[in-house]
């Protein structure tokens, strides 16, 4: 596997990882009604987006290195 | 006799020898991180009911700082991304850049160690008393006049100590109560109360180090550990950007698998973070 396959694993565990971090964020916020936690979810949600974009500008890019 | 696939990949599998080394490595890098993982599962499941979660702390619930760990993860994330990128413009001849991200991930990797040397810190300093009541108290302590100070190994107390230097009182900046869920319950005012306690109504007092609970001895045991693999990553990869870089000129495509293997040690240090921040800091 190469550094280009790994990176698009990694970055596949990341947005997972951040839209726990959302989901956790918000029902934390449900549960105390702190604005914190909403703020926090919402800024989860858009490194959710974030990660989404880089990885398919990631993979346009180095569209001619092997994944071995 | 010269070796041979050192930089140029062997034709039937593709790969070069130095990236079956280095997967071979990072094969035996998961079991070693995977063991400790299960350990911290095994100890946190079979704990007796009230003791993990504590029933009087809700611990270990709230006791890490979520801010800033989520801030560590960005900065791994973005160290990951800037070393795929100094790859990356190796493959483009672009030389000037490629130092340039790499610079990038090694400021990352330093600055994500001096935040969690900060967090150690914290925790080192940062103390929990058992009251004869049944109540527990968490927070920064003053023992005569004075904070304990974390780097000293002799200033940590217990109460068989306070006994012995004969102090009968000592003051906690007391932490916000927190639910079961570790959520503070007011979230009005972030000011500590200080309270003074008296050592006849102290069953125990210890700082959050590994001998306090079994979540310090795992969470110390595999955040030091990860965080040497950065530290020795971090090493390596500083290398490739300057003194390792004069092979660029000599035999630029080794340079370049050495970069790939780097980023590749790299990315696994980075995904047990990713790993580990949600087990450690959320659950």
């Amino acid at each position: 596997m190469s550094l280009k396959a790994f990176h698009i694993v990694f970055v596949a565990a990341s947005v997972i990882l951040m839209a726990f971090l959302c989901g956790w964020s918000f029902l934390s916020y449900q549960e105390t009604r702190s604005t914190e936690y909403l703020v926090w979810s919402l800024c989860a949600a858009g490194s959710v987006v974030a990660l989404v974009a880089y990885g398919r500008f990631f993979l346009r890019k180095l569209r001619n290195i092997s994944f071995l | 006799m010269e070796i041979p696939y050192t930089y140029k990949p062997r034709p039937d599998t593709g790969l070069y020898n130095a990236k079956v080394g280095i997967w071979l490595f990072l094969a035996s890098e998961i079991m070693l991180f995977g063991a400790l993982f299960s350990a911290y599962i095994l100890l946190r499941v079979s704990a007796p009911a009230g003791f993990w979660p504590d029933l009087a702390l809700a611990w270990p619930r709230g006791l890490l700082n979520i801010p800033i760990g989520t801030f560590n993860t960005a900065v791994l994330i973005t160290s990951s991304v800037t070393v795929v990128l100094a790859w990356a413009a190796l493959k483009m001849n672009n030389f000037a850049r490629f130092r340039v991200y790499m610079v990038i991930t090694v400021v990352c990797a330093f600055a994500f160690l001096g935040i969690k040397s900060f967090e150690y810190n914290d925790k080192f300093s940062h103390y929990v008393v058992r009251l004869k009541d049944g109540k527990a108290v968490t927070g920064h302590i003053e023992v005569d006049g004075k904070h304990p100070r974390f780097w000293n190994f002799n200033d940590q107390w217990d109460v068989a100590k306070l006994a012995d230097k004969k102090i009968t009182q000592i003051k906690v900046e007391v932490d916000p109560e927190r639910d079961i869920h570790g959520h503070v319950k007011s979230h009005g005012s972030h000011a500590h109360e200080v309270r003074e306690i008296a050592v006849a109504d102290i069953v125990s007092l210890g700082s959050y180090t590994p001998a306090t609970h079994p979540f310090f001895a795992v969470y110390f045991l595999i955040t030091a550990l990860h965080g040497l693999h950065v530290l020795g990553g971090a090493l390596v990869l500083a290398y490739f950007a300057f003194p390792g870089a004069k092979m660029w000129k000599s035999n630029p495509e080794q340079f370049i698998n050495r970069i790939e293997v780097g980023g590749l040690f790299w990315h696994f240090v980075d995904l047990v973070w990713i790993f580990l921040f949600p087990v450690v800091y959320l659950l």
